[in-house]
């Protein structure tokens, strides 16, 4: 456990996710509410892409809860944010929502014809700074935000959401290397790390352990986190030093479908949607928890 | 070209704080004004062109204008999706800079030469394609574009000696310039080609046959009413470009053609097959591909021969 005043925080932890560190309180976000938008969104729409918005609600409800600042989607000098695994949109749509950016009625619009909320995340939408979905082009595009951020003297920050299997991009590792050689410390990468792609586990596929070392050795600055775990992330990211020294990320120890029993760390929830009995009982088991 | 465009983006730089010069470690003995007055607004990304073009991205989200620098291929073909994922579905004031068009790098080889820039970035409506002639359209071209929003491509040669005779620098965005006046045949040239195009014209001059030559510099926005007025006026006309015959020059005069219903016999000069593993000089190469200046006054007189109905 972190001590809230060795991470410079002026809140006992508990409280963490109540102060933005701006002038206006930011009230925290519930992960479990957060999935059940997500699952009655997914079940609405008939769409998948439902066990990666599972896997990323903590962190998502952490980061809109609180971390970030934010005031307003159109401020200069909010912290930027690169979804960079954007099929996990459906996510990002719901926090947004439970921030007041956008309407129940907007969000009802989820994969509609004339949305703006698509399966992966469009700019045109309020709060999302960078269109996703190609996977392994978010870090690029929050190194350039957090290099202007340093060259335009602000305190903004940089934060990119990836997914595991991203790494399988070459790409990822081109902007790792740039971000550490140019040391920005305002940048934060998360790292979803589930141990799942679309075709099977990561372990599998392309093998991506040791993730932790990999990142060390290319010159991050890494904190290993229990992605589900709101209080630890939130100590973790507040603590770090986004001023000066080597650019930070957090490998998030996550469970794909989390909260869902029969989805947790299945294949099969990459993309199928929900029929109705599964449905049911996933609300059943969502509107069990806090 | 090169040297105009580092001197010309050094000067605008230095009035204009948002400009960014990042390259993908080339541009040695090139782009020292720029890194030597700016460091701090000078990036070597190393060699990593995905990587240059998302940080411009990001830079640009900011308000900042980022230069990505590199060889024609390597700046426009290895980074080509996220040139559309970030700059162009952004809309974003990210500037490609792809040097070296053609077969300008000649003794480098194939993949040094960039024969299908053009055609990839013409596909797309979002940026704005410049391809200037010589260095001093260069200039004014950047000058007069550098700060457009959106996204713009701009294909240099490297070559700053040769200058066609005539440009004086003159460039209008959805312009062509018509830099030679005469009624037998239209040439128009894109890059810095034209000026093969322009020798081609002289020496046919001397034997009494008179040819127009436009330069075409703006292809996207296409010099659309420029086009229309100028194959109106002619039966016979050649495209001249150092790229591949098809979505390039060729192609959109083509286009333009049919959809204006206008009635004229194109020769497309063009590159028309994937490099065979020979590799020599430009001019070598412009001879090989029926592009120099003495082939190009060949074709023109075949065209001229053919029988129209």
């Amino acid at each position: 456990m972190v001590n809230h005043l060795q991470a410079g925080l002026s809140v006992p932890l508990q409280n963490i996710s109540c102060t933005t560190g701006g002038t206006t309180a930011q009230q925290p976000i519930s992960g479990a509410k957060l999935r059940r938008i997500v699952i009655e969104q997914s079940k609405r729409a008939g769409v998948g892409h439902i066990g990666s918005s599972l896997s990323v609600a903590d962190i998502i409800a952490c980061l809109y809860g609180g971390i970030m600042k934010i005031a307003t989607p159109d401020d200069p000098d909010r912290d930027r944010f690169v979804l960079s695994k954007g099929h996990a949109a459906l996510a990002l749509y719901a926090a947004f929502h439970l921030r007041g950016w956008i309407s129940a009625e907007e969000l009802n619009t989820f994969c509609g014809d004339g949305s703006r909320l698509g399966v992966h995340p469009e700019h045109l939408l309020p709060g999302v700074d960078f269109c996703t979905g190609s996977l392994g082009q978010g870090l690029s595009f929050g190194i350039g935000a957090a290099f202007a951020g340093r060259f335009q003297n602000s305190a903004r920050r940089s934060f990119v959401l990836l997914s595991d299997a991203e790494c399988n991009e070459g790409s990822v590792w081109e902007a790792i290397m740039f971000a550490a050689h140019h040391k920005l410390a305002n940048l934060v990468a998360i790292l979803d790390l589930n141990g799942q792609q679309a075709f099977g586990y990561t372990k599998d596929v392309i093998n991506l352990a040791p993730m932790a070392q990999r990142w060390q050795s290319f010159g991050w600055d890494v904190h290993t986190v229990d992605g589900h775990n709101l209080e630890q992330i939130s100590a973790v990211v507040n603590s770090l030093d986004t001023k000066n020294g080597a650019p930070h990320v957090l490998i998030a120890h996550t469970t794909f479908g989390k909260g869902v029993s029969f989805m947790e760390s299945q294949i099969k929830w990459h993309y199928s949607p929900l029929n109705d009995s599964e449905y049911k009982q996933a609300m059943h088991e969502l509107e069990g928890q806090a | 070209m090169r040297g105009a465009f580092i001197r010309t983006l050094t000067r605008l730089a230095k009035n204009d704080q948002r400009i960014f010069l990042l390259t993908g470690d080339l541009g040695y003995m090139a782009l020292e004004p720029f890194a030597e007055e700016f460091p701090e607004r000078f990036i070597n990304v190393g060699v990593a062109e995905q990587n240059m073009v998302g940080a411009a991205t990001g830079l640009a989200e900011a308000g900042l204008i980022p230069f990505c620098y590199s060889i024609v291929t390597f700046a426009s073909l290895r980074p080509y999706e996220f040139i559309r994922n970030g700059p162009i579905l952004h809309q974003f004031p990210v500037r490609i800079i792809g040097v070296g068009g053609g077969v300008e790098y000649g003794h480098n080889g194939a993949t040094h030469y960039g024969l299908e820039d053009v055609a990839v970035m013409r596909a797309q409506p979002g940026i704005t394609l410049v391809a200037p002639a010589d260095h001093t359209q260069t200039v004014t071209a950047l000058e007069k574009t550098y700060d457009l929003p959106g996204p713009i491509y701009y294909r240099l040669g490297k070559d700053d000696r040769i200058t066609v005779p005539g440009l004086d620098g003159l460039f209008e965005l959805g312009r062509c310039q018509t830099i030679r006046e005469g009624k037998d045949l239209l040439i128009l040239a894109m890059g810095s080609i034209a000026y093969e195009a322009a020798t081609a014209i002289d020496a046919l001059k001397k034997d009494g046959i008179n040819c127009s030559l436009a330069i075409v510099a703006s292809l996207n926005p296409a010099p659309t009413a420029d086009l229309v007025d100028l194959l109106s006026r002619f039966r016979r006309v050649m495209t001249v470009e150092a790229h591949y015959e098809n979505g390039g020059l060729g192609s959109l005069v083509s286009e333009t053609v049919a959809e204006f219903d206008l009635r004229c016999k194109l020769t497309r000069c063009a590159i028309k097959s994937t490099p065979d593993g020979l590799t020599g000089s430009q001019q070598y190469l412009y001879e090989k591909h029926g592009l120099s200046a003495q082939r190009l006054a060949a074709q023109a007189r075949d065209l001229l021969c053919e029988v129209l109905v």
